[in-house]
């Protein structure tokens, strides 16, 4: 069988990929620069400001500096799992943008161009399936090194995600129940506007714990402080990528911030409604405005959820490795079973 | 055993009560301390744009002075290179000529005088020292490098330079 793909169509997804994708390379390196500014200005201090105007090529030049560095393979490793963790690290993180609804449709002379490069009837699924696969990079990375301290940080990340992917299952369980759909662009279309009959329409005022918890699990999924622990200097020198160096150690670290990027989108397009923002249907402009004024609101929100992890990381400490467990098994997984039970009750009650 | 200062405390280690074992509010207090960091005054200042101002008894890079005839101070006594803790001074002496008498006060004067600016701790002994007021301690400090040799600071560097005169090296 023939798939009936118009060249029109393959070209529109192409661009709208390459786009996706440069956008999230893009925001990831200037996160590395707003991540040490945000440092700086937490801990009253400058932060870089010598590398163009207020810095703002420090992402350049530390990229160069990685791309310089000696590239070094350790005799004692697995030489091609060695290099497939860097790279299944960062693949997996580029490919989740893929089912993000990024705006509302565009109308461009009489095409209907959606701003979502697969409108997926399971985005949710394809989202958790690909940020559990992130883990593997991460594993056979540490695996592949063949250092105690790098295993015992791949070890430490992947019973982390496991235990914290299911408290994150759980909670958009209670909100799949309000919205009915796993297609993260029907999620979206759902929360439009703010205001809707009394009540606002953002996922977030229905289900604020469920919310938290995702948080929470993010926090844990992308490895940032305070669930950080697959790194911790302190106790595993450098954690999954002790023995990674130049590129290989950049991607690495890139994938974290490309990943910090897609779940601070993820839970903006799931809580905080996406590229809807607050009297959109009243301002009197055309659809395409809206739909790039919907944009604009997305990166806002996603902007202020990288910053939200930011802020985090430079204000608490990591957690102790049974801590963790402990928030994970005992605390985080029955509040998301209550969550869910509490929701499903409160879903049966008002609609009968 | 006996507290060595009245200013110990001891560590609490009671187990955390539900509120605390909630984590949140512990987090959200730090989240306002950091916050309110943001806003702050910066502790940094902007080195090369911006200067911190020194103490009005900052001892910096020496200089050698002059009389009002702008002729050396320096008889090459040598009691600053006695004085010197970091030994950082050496200098050697040579007897002034008949015609030179605008350029050396005394009939003695130091033809070589050195200070070894890596050496020099910045004590400020030198200048107490100094029967002759020749040498001062300034409000500058040496620049930074990238040779030994160019932290050994000589006469000409020293010498503070006379009315319309260059220095040869700016710096100094």
């Amino acid at each position: 069988m023939i798939l009936q793909i118009g060249t029109y169509l393959l070209v529109e997804k192409f661009i709208l990929i390459s786009i996706v994708l440069a956008i999230s390379l893009l925001v990831a390196m200037y996160s590395t620069y707003a991540e040490r500014k945000v440092a700086a200005v937490i801990q009253d201090r400058r932060g870089p400001n010598r590398a163009g105007p207020f810095g703002i090529l420090q992402p350049l030049a530390d990229g160069a500096k990685l791309f310089f560095k000696e590239e070094i393979i350790p005799s004692h490793s697995t030489r091609f799992l060695f290099i497939l963790g860097p790279s299944l690290a960062m693949l997996t993180a580029c490919m989740t943008g893929a089912v993000i609804p990024w705006g509302d449709s565009l109308h461009l002379g009489g095409h209907v161009v959606p701003l979502q490069v697969a409108d997926v009837n399971i985005g949710i699924l394809f989202i958790f399936g690909v940020v559990s696969l992130g883990v593997y990079g991460i594993m056979i990375g540490a695996w592949a090194s063949n250092n105690k301290f790098s295993l015992l940080g791949g070890i430490r990340a992947a019973s982390q995600i496991i235990s914290y992917e299911l408290a994150m299952g759980l909670s958009l369980i209670a909100l799949l129940m309000l919205t009915g759909s796993l297609s993260l662009n029907d999620i979206v279309r759902q929360q439009h506007g703010f205001w809707k009959n009394g009540y606002f329409t953002w996922n977030f005022f229905r289900q604020p714990i469920g919310f938290l918890i995702f948080l929470v699990c993010a926090f844990a999924e992308c490895n940032r402080t305070p669930f950080d622990l697959a790194e911790c200097e302190n106790e595993l020198v450098n954690g999954y990528h002790t023995e990674y160096s130049s590129m290989k150690l950049g991607f690495y670290l890139f994938a974290e911030y490309v990943n910090m990027f897609i779940s601070s989108a993820v839970m903006a397009t799931l809580f905080f409604g996406g590229f809807n923002f607050p009297f959109m249907d009243h301002l009197g402009l055309s659809a395409n405005w809206i739909t790039i004024l919907g944009v604009v609101a997305l990166f806002v929100k996603t902007g202020f959820f990288i910053f939200l992890f930011m802020w985090v990381r430079w204000t608490i400490p990591r957690f102790r490795y049974d801590q963790l467990m402990k928030l994970g098994w005992k605390m985080l997984i029955p509040l998301a079973l209550l969550n869910m039970v509490v929701t499903g009750g409160a879903a049966l009650f008002f609609n009968h | 055993m006996q507290a060595l200062t009245d200013r110990a405390v001891p560590v609490d280690r009671r187990p955390l009560n539900f509120w605390e074992k909630m984590y949140l509010p512990g987090i959200f207090r730090g989240m306002a301390i950091t916050l309110k960091h943001i806003f702050r005054k910066k502790a940094t200042i902007n080195y090369p744009e911006e200067k911190r101002a020194f103490s009005p008894v900052f001892r910096g890079l020496q200089i050698l002075n002059r009389d009002e005839e702008g002729r050396e101070r320096c008889t090459a006594c040598g009691l600053c290179a006695v004085a010197c803790p970091a030994e950082a001074i050496t200098m050697e002496a040579a007897e002034r000529k008949p015609g030179e008498e605008h350029l050396y006060r005394e009939e003695k004067y130091a033809a070589k005088y050195e200070i070894n600016m890596l050496r020099c701790i910045f004590c400020g002994f030198c200048e107490e020292a100094c029967p002759k007021d020749a040498i001062y301690l300034t409000e500058t400090f040496a620049p930074s490098s990238f040779e030994r040799e160019h932290f050994i600071y000589g006469k000409e560097d020293l010498l503070i330079p006379l009315p319309g005169e260059e220095t040869k090296n700016p710096q100094a």
